[in-house]
């Protein structure tokens, strides 16, 4: 939390104001009983009634004073934690955006979502929060005393021990709740988990008639949860008029001292007065604190998970000097690739050699866990190869920019990815030199044009978020006219036909094979019938090249492929 | 796919939740809803009532104590003036002084005593009434159809057991009883301020009204601003979310600046009306100060003047400064109560939204029950579809003979579910019968009913724990030997073993620390253990690494020896071994019948499998 504090640096100058103007605001508050207590031992004790009127003045004035400072610090502090939380966004956002995959796979997609949004959220309220209110308490306490002190030092003295017994039993509350807090969330975590469970596994839970097991496990979780909200519930009954006893007493103390203090004529009766509405001013902005004991574990989580993200430093850069392509042809070599993920145990690519050239198909076949997404993951430079080098048209992707990579790449996720926006949008996707003519022929050849013209708006309907109001094909469907809106030099199909029917998947190729004739197009997929009649398949087993070949070529020569060939077609189908 | 569909949007929803839920939303028969919540605290009426006294009590004790101590002022202040006077061994009247501050330490303790007792009983009764509700939604989720976990995002409903049910808690823990000291602290300081001085309490009341109408004006405008600053923040929430997921795409397409862009500008606008927001909401503060003060000074002055004129005394005047202070706390704290309310019977409403679903059709009794069941199953003119007009299977009738299997085939989505959806009996049939050895299925509990299938999915489900309960999840009685040989015969045994725990091993919350393959290998099993006389298969299409995919096969095939079985069918062989072959198309099934019946006709399923499994010329000319 205090680190994240750094951002505020810009606005130093307000926050001091805002420190300032809360400073005059608690002594205008403190003032007031000090001049009350002339009202009394000046003007009641003279009958002076225009002495008691003049004071009544001048304490309007001063509370005027002090509601204005009030009204700008709040003014202030709020611009100040709003602009806080605005910038920290910016930065955060921003700087996740530059994250290569490596950084997402670390932290996980979701997680970082919440890291953005809610944490920062969090951070945010708390800090006006400690601006607009917390703030006051020590300035109570200090400005308080200051008051005290100018009365009477040894009245004073005994203020400032209860305040010492005060203040320890607050912290050693203040860790036993927080504790407390902790542990009652980890709980409402575990309840969330067996709902969930029981939410998306409705079915095999009704299918195998396992209700009463669910029933135990929710009933266990409940009671436990149930448990730990009354321990802290109990622990916080006793706090706040436990607070209200001692401050009371600390008010008797103080009665029964000054009353010893006016008999030995050291102190008036309205000085005594004026001294217990200071007690009480300290002791009131004290109990604010307790509040934040449910707030501070929660934010100061939040702030670092933020925080975490802040410092993670993307381990992909451009180069310096990059090196321009002039003529995209969109050749691809692998030469003796290596690649493993972070903290994996077993490389996810061994020695991966081969060239793809424009105008042809490279297919690349294999199980889950052989490395085939990871193999193309690799050539937009969304990881860095551990040892050897991916070439685009004979020059190492790290001595490019990213930006002049991807230029020239058309990828097909395996899951089709849409945004909330219009069709068109969706087609069109950053990619602000495309005409309407070539969105439609995208379009066309993607075989969306159809469902499209079938939705009322056309190109102008409005896709949810995720894409949730169309199905799987009609996803990857406009997933692939985004692909080819942008002629990119290298096509890579990352098994992106599995949502189309038959008739639709055999028309999309047709219609592409026109469309991408000169392009270097990469395939990679599941099933043997999709790569049968590529130029070359490479087959992919545990991160290993176990063969490279036609499908003829492989049939006889690779064993791997085989067994994949035959788990997949009956004898005649592999003819 | 149903099913995973809402899987996905579970997270984002959740999100989006949570920003709803800040946003108050009002209920909507807000009295109905209030004596609703208030039965479930009926059963703890006599505690209440205690805790109602104790907060009485305990305010009670609280506001006495100022006037007690004006006493004391005044005492301190009479055996000080006489002091001045010179008047011979005048001293203060210790003794009296002494004797009521014991007395005051002894009222502070006793309405310290009550409250703590009120607050701490008030703990049991908050969780315990919570828990109810809690214990009631999951039971009610028992008994709810399929149809309502397939209409409802998962998010949604998490959101109301938990995020709904927190408010309330937080509401009942301590909401009632701040609304009752509030109102006997408004009314006991008024009724106390009127014994020591009718006039003055009439002056110092006359920031009552102020407050009065100050607060909800003030608290109006900020809701207004909140409420957009809510809007804005649920904008920014699912660009982030957006971004984020799509952040491959994001990335090829070179599409952050752009992002960026979008994101500083709804940003900017979350700024703008987020300082008005929090402006507002913090200026009641000051204002209620203001108020309070302006009340601090016409009581100062205006009892100045009173003990000149002997018309009070001293003590009095401090005592009521103390009461004006308290007078206008109260006020504030009712209305940002009454908030709180509003909000929290709006969760309420939620949570009983759930309690008033409709349920399904209770069990018949007497039900019939198959001893030994061969898994001869029979369509009789079915027709169904999810709503009335759409219907998705339309007087279909068929006979599928005890061991037989039956293929099922079609594109991806083509609504796989759905026969799955009416043969366990998670919808009811809308015309025409099911029926399993002769008998209707609606004739069965539904327990009974679908203690005769076993389901194997892609889509697996596993559950926190280990792979042992995994495994036994259904048979709760089956012994380690016979769970050894469910997995040997799921051929998972192996796999197992070579794990550190073995069959202890702890499947984590996103169940990512074994493969996909051997999660489906985890499923077999538990289908062989419990051993079930029909059976609804859903074969690999991805995700699965050949090795583990013939296992997977292998394992099938044991599996279906002697049952009658479903099979969501990819691979070639399934389909023409078949005994059936149903083909779906857009949830519908459009034909049916045998390998060689289908493929004389023209119909769907030849040009299927001409594209899919003969037709590779098509293909290599095109790739």
């Amino acid at each position: 939390m205090i680190k994240l504090l750094k951002y505020l640096k810009p606005y130093t100058g307000l926050v001091i104001a805002v420190v300032v103007l809360m400073f005059i605001q608690a002594m205008t508050e403190l003032y007031l009983p000090a001049i009350m207590s002339d009202i009394i031992d000046i003007g009641v004790a003279s009958g002076d009634t225009n002495f008691i009127f003049k004071m009544g003045g001048i304490m309007l004035i001063i509370a005027g004073v002090g509601t204005i400072c009030a009204i700008v610090g709040c003014y202030l502090s709020s611009k100040v934690g709003m602009s806080f939380s605005r910038d920290l966004r910016h930065k955060v956002f921003t700087k996740v955006e530059n994250f290569s995959l490596n950084e997402f796979d670390q932290k996980g997609t979701s997680s970082l979502i919440t890291r953005t949004t809610n944490d920062i959220t969090q951070v945010q309220n708390v800090l006006i929060t400690i601006l607009k209110m917390l703030l006051r308490a020590p300035l109570m306490v200090i400005g308080g005393i200051i008051m005290a002190v100018a009365q009477d030092i040894k009245l004073s003295l005994a203020i400032i021990i209860v305040l010492v017994v005060f203040l320890t039993f607050i912290v050693f509350i203040a860790k036993k709740s927080v504790k407390l807090y902790d542990t009652m969330q980890k709980k409402l975590d575990k309840l969330n988990l067996v709902l969930r469970e029981r939410l998306t596994g409705i079915r095999v839970i009704r299918a195998f008639n396992t209700m009463k097991f669910e029933k135990t496990r929710f009933n266990k979780a409940n009671l436990d949860l149930t448990d730990t909200a009354i321990k802290v519930n109990k622990l916080m009954a006793i706090l706040l008029p436990l607070l209200i006893f001692i401050m009371n007493l600390t008010i008797i103390i103080v009665f029964w001292i000054g009353a010893i203090r006016i008999n030995e004529g050291a102190l008036l009766v309205g000085d005594l007065m004026a001294f217990i509405q200071y007690t009480m001013g300290i002791m009131y902005a004290l109990t604010s604190i307790i509040m934040m004991f449910a707030l501070i574990p929660r934010a100061s989580a939040s702030a670092k998970r933020v925080k975490e993200v802040i410092d993670m430093q993307p381990n992909i850069m451009d180069p310096e000097q990059p090196i321009r392509l002039i003529n995209k042809k969109g050749q691809v070599e692998f030469k003796d690739v290596s690649f493993i993920y972070q903290g994996a145990e077993k490389p996810a690519l061994r020695h991966i050699s081969f060239s793809a050239k424009p105008g042809e198909v490279t297919a690349i076949i294999g199980g889950t866990g052989s490395g085939k997404s990871t193999l193309v993951n690799l050539i937009p430079r969304f990881y860095d190869v551990v040892s050897g080098s991916v070439l685009i048209d004979g020059i190492d992707v790290r001595q490019m920019r990213q930006e002049d990579i991807r230029e020239s790449i058309g990828l097909v996720p395996q899951k089709a990815v849409l945004f909330s926006g219009t069709v068109a949008e969706n087609i069109v996707f950053g990619y602000k030199k495309a005409t309407k003519e070539e969105m439609m022929h995208a379009a066309e050849i993607a075989q969306a044009s159809e469902f499209i013209s079938s939705m009322k708006k056309g190109y102008n309907a409005i896709i949810s978020q995720g894409g949730t109001n169309i199905s799987g094909g009609q996803k990857q469907r406009l997933s692939i006219a985004r692909a080819l809106i942008r002629k990119p030099s290298i096509y890579i199909f990352d098994d992106s036909f599995s949502a189309l029917d038959f008739r639709t998947d055999a028309k999309l190729r047709q219609a592409l094979q026109k469309e991408i004739l000169d392009s270097t197009v990469i395939i990679v997929a599941q099933r043997v019938t999709s790569v049968m009649g590529a130029d070359r398949i490479i087959v992919l087993d545990n991160g290993e090249m176990a063969g490279i070949g036609t499908h003829k070529e492989l049939l006889s020569s690779c064993e791997v492929y085989r067994e994949i060939v035959s788990s997949q077609l009956s004898e005649e189908g592999i003819a | 796919m149903r099913n995973k569909r809402l899987n996905e949007s579970n997270s984002s929803s959740q999100n989006k939740d949570k920003s709803k839920g800040m946003t108050k939303k009002k209920a909507k028969n807000f009295y109905g809803t209030l004596i609703r919540l208030l039965t479930y605290l009926k059963p703890r009426k006599i505690r209440l009532i205690i805790v109602g006294l104790l907060a009485i009590l305990s305010t009670v004790f609280s506001i006495v104590s100022p006037k007690i101590m004006g006493n004391v002022t005044t005492k301190i202040y009479e055996g000080f003036m006489m002091k001045i006077r010179g008047v011979a061994d005048a001293q203060i009247d210790f003794n009296y002084v002494f004797n009521v501050l014991g007395l005051l330490a002894l009222l502070y303790f006793i309405s310290f005593a009550f409250s703590y007792i009120m607050q701490y009983m008030m703990a049991d009764i908050a969780q315990k009434t919570v828990y109810d509700m809690r214990r009631d939604v999951s039971q009610k989720l028992e008994r709810l159809p399929l149809s309502y976990y397939d209409t409802h995002k998962h998010g949604e409903i998490l959101s109301r057991i938990t995020n709904d049910m927190d408010n309330i808690s937080t509401t009942l823990q301590q909401s009632i009883t701040q609304l009752i000291t509030a109102v006997i602290t408004l009314f006991g300081v008024l009724v106390i301020m009127l014994t020591i001085s009718p006039m003055m309490t009439l002056i110092a009341s006359i920031t009552l009204p102020i407050s009065i109408i100050l607060t909800p004006i003030i608290t109006k405008r900020s809701q207004k601003y909140f409420k957009n600053q809510q809007k804005k923040l649920g904008e920014l929430n699912s660009h982030v979310e957006e971004m984020y997921t799509g952040h491959k795409v994001v990335k090829i397409f070179r599409y952050e600046k752009q992002s960026v862009e979008k994101f500083d500008a709804i940003n900017k606008e979350l700024y703008e009306v987020g300082w008005k927001a929090q402006f507002m909401s913090g200026l009641i503060m000051p204002l209620m100060n203001f108020v309070n003060k302006f009340g601090y000074v016409i009581v100062s002055v205006g009892g100045g003047l009173f003990v000149t004129k002997r018309a009070i005394t001293i003590g009095e005047v401090q005592a009521l400064i103390q009461y004006s202070r308290q007078l206008s706390q109260p006020i504030l704290q009712t209305a940002s109560i009454a908030n709180i309310i509003q909000s929290t019977i709006a969760s309420a409403e939620r949570v009983f939204e759930v309690l008033d679903e409709l349920e399904e059709i209770s069990d018949p009794s007497p039900s019939k029950t198959i001893e030994k069941p061969r898994g001869d199953i029979v369509f009789n003119h079915v027709t169904f579809g999810y709503k009335e007009d759409a219907v998705l299977i339309n007087d279909m009738s068929i006979h599928i003979e005890s061991g037989q299997t039956v293929a099922i085939v079609g594109p991806t989505g083509a609504g796989k579910t759905t026969l799955m959806n009416l043969l366990m009996r998670f919808y009811d049939v809308n015309k025409g019968s099911i029926t399993v050895d002769g008998v209707n299925i609606k004739d069965f509990k539904r327990g009974d009913l679908r203690s005769m299938f076993g389901m194997v999915l892609q889509d697996t489900w596993l559950f926190k724990g280990s792979i042992r309960d995994n495994i036994a999840y259904g048979s709760s009685n089956a012994t380690d030997e016979e769970v050894f040989e469910a997995a040997q015969g799921a051929f998972a045994d192996h796999f197992i073993r070579t794990l550190p725990d073995g069959y202890d091993t702890i499947i984590n919350e996103e169940a990512d620390n074994i493969s996909q393959g051997q999660k489906q290998l985890i499923t077999i099993a538990r289908a062989i253990l419990a051993n079930p006389a029909i059976l609804i298969l859903d074969e690999a299409t991805s995700s699965i690494d050949t090795r583990t995919e013939l296992y997977i096969q292998k394992a099938m095939a044991n599996l279906m020896k002697g049952r009658t079985s479903f099979v969501i069918a990819h691979r070639l062989s399934t389909i023409k071994d078949a005994d059936v072959i149903l083909v779906m198309n857009d949830g519908n099934i459009i034909e049916q019948g045998n390998h060689e019946t289908l493929m004389t006709k023209n119909s769907f399923y030849s040009s299927l499998y001409n594209s899919q499994f003969v037709g590779n010329t098509i293909q290599k000319e095109v790739v």
